[in-house]
């Protein structure tokens, strides 16, 4: 038997950092964009959406890895679905039933988390091969990479698009008497995208070691 | 490792299995919220129609304060006893003959206290249904307000029937005209004339949602035909 690891150990720090900033899912695999440009034209829903998120890669990687040498490899695609797909309806049934004015904003995305490529992706890469605790920090760690873009983006695109953040106005009344006026554009997917461009470049530009040569 | 046709029939079936009965328990254990919610989504639909805003907090309280009566009438006008307009799923009505059809109609009392009739209508847009409720002065012929819904219209085109702008003009218009004949109100392309009492601009690139919307008005409407036209009918 080899030596029990420290649940804190520093290879789990890595497995927990790595995905916040240079395996970042959005900002540097470019995974899990649809989503992204879907659900961050406000703030409440894009929480929401990453808290999500975040419960089922950390439970899914939890759970194949638990059951990992169980696992037939030819039906392991299936498996991993059949998992996934168990939690987002566990996820989608509670959010219906506690924040239903969120879910129905967040309507066929929620359902869509299963085919998020983050997801799948962490369980071939990670949880296949790795023990449970590992690969729940794994998977958080991800869900969370994936969330911290997303609030980042809600953020901006509700105070530019629509002055509120979190459904509270905040640009000052004097401000739009001014002439100031919320941005339109900011609203529709195509600012999404252009956000998370600016965020790719804020990210490259900070952590030179993701520039390719 | 290589496992067994066998293994993987008995391992894919056990997971089926334990998945299928851990859904069922949290889906069951979970309805009775889920249902609530539904029903205060319909009460604040409802006086959405009457423009009075309401929480998912107050709705229920809202409700019962200006709702002072629901109803279930046939195309003749004689109210059914025993059924609560509220649990009439107008959906499964319009699949019926007319004749046939259980007609649910609330009655709202406003500040002012001004009567006001409240009929919910059901219809069909582009890519899935679209609903709504109709408020009426009580002369039964003008519009109060109105309030409609949709499940999965184009953002930007047909889903702007769920705008406030777009409820706005119906405000005033009339079902019936000066004949009382019952005419409904139109969505029309290219926008209604300024006088039209019973025209609305439809929205422009959502067609087939205005002209659902037009259709879903005056067939819902129609049945109710009786009780409109009779003035007397008693609270």
């Amino acid at each position: 038997m080899s030596q029990k690891e420290p649940l804190f150990s520093s290879k789990i720090k890595n497995t927990f950092l790595g995905p916040l900033n240079k395996n970042n899912p959005i900002t540097v695999l470019v995974l899990g964009i649809c989503s992204s440009l879907a659900v961050t034209v406000q703030l409440k829903p894009a929480l929401i959406m990453a808290i999500s998120v975040t419960i089922v890669i950390g439970f899914s990687n939890l759970i194949i890895s638990l059951i990992r040498n169980t696992i037939p490899s030819r039906i392991r695609i299936i498996v991993q679905l059949v998992v996934i797909a168990a939690l987002v309806i566990i996820v989608d049934q509670i959010l219906k039933a506690y924040v239903y004015d969120v879910s129905k904003k967040l309507s066929v995305f929620v359902g869509l988390i299963i085919t998020n490529c983050i997801i799948m992706g962490r369980l071939e890469a990670f949880a296949l091969g790795n023990k449970p605790w590992p690969s729940f920090v794994d998977g958080i760690a991800n869900g969370l990479g994936y969330g911290i873009i997303l609030i980042i983006v809600a953020f901006f695109r509700e105070l530019l698009g629509s002055g509120k953040i979190l459904g509270m106005t905040v640009i000052p009344d004097f401000l739009y008497k001014a002439g100031y006026e919320n941005n339109g554009l900011m609203i529709l997917p195509p600012m999404a995208l252009i956000t998370i461009g600016v965020i790719i470049w804020i990210h490259r530009s900070w952590n030179k070691t993701l520039i390719e040569k | 490792m290589n496992y067994s046709n066998k293994y993987i029939i008995i391992y894919s079936s056990v997971m089926v299995v334990t998945v299928a009965i851990l859904l069922t328990f949290v889906a069951i254990g979970l309805k009775p919220q889920q249902e609530y919610n539904r029903r205060v989504e319909k009460m604040q639909n409802i006086l959405s129609s009457v423009h009075i805003n309401t929480t998912t907090k107050n709705a229920e309280d809202l409700f019962k304060k200006y709702i002072i009566k629901q109803i279930v009438i046939d195309s003749k006008g004689n109210e059914q006893k025993n059924i609560v307009a509220f649990d009439v799923n107008v959906e499964k009505q319009i699949h019926l003959p007319q004749e046939k059809r259980l007609l649910p109609i609330f009655i709202c009392k406003t500040d002012n206290n001004e009567i006001k009739y409240i009929i919910p209508v059901y219809g069909k847009g582009l890519w899935g249904p679209i609903w709504g409720y109709v408020a009426l002065n009580d002369d039964k012929n003008t519009v109060f307000g109105v309030f409609f819904d949709h499940k999965s219209e184009t953002p930007g085109l047909g889903a702007e029937i769920a705008t406030l702008e777009f409820q706005k003009q119906f405000v005033n218009k009339k079902l019936f005209d000066e004949n009382g004949n019952f005419v409904s109100i139109k969505t029309i392309k290219g926008g209604a004339p300024k006088n039209d009492e019973h025209g609305v601009d439809a929205i422009s690139g959502g067609t087939i949602t205005s002209d659902g919307l037009t259709k879903m008005l005056f067939e819902t409407i129609k049945p109710y035909e009786n009780f409109l036209k009779n003035k007397n009918i008693e609270l």
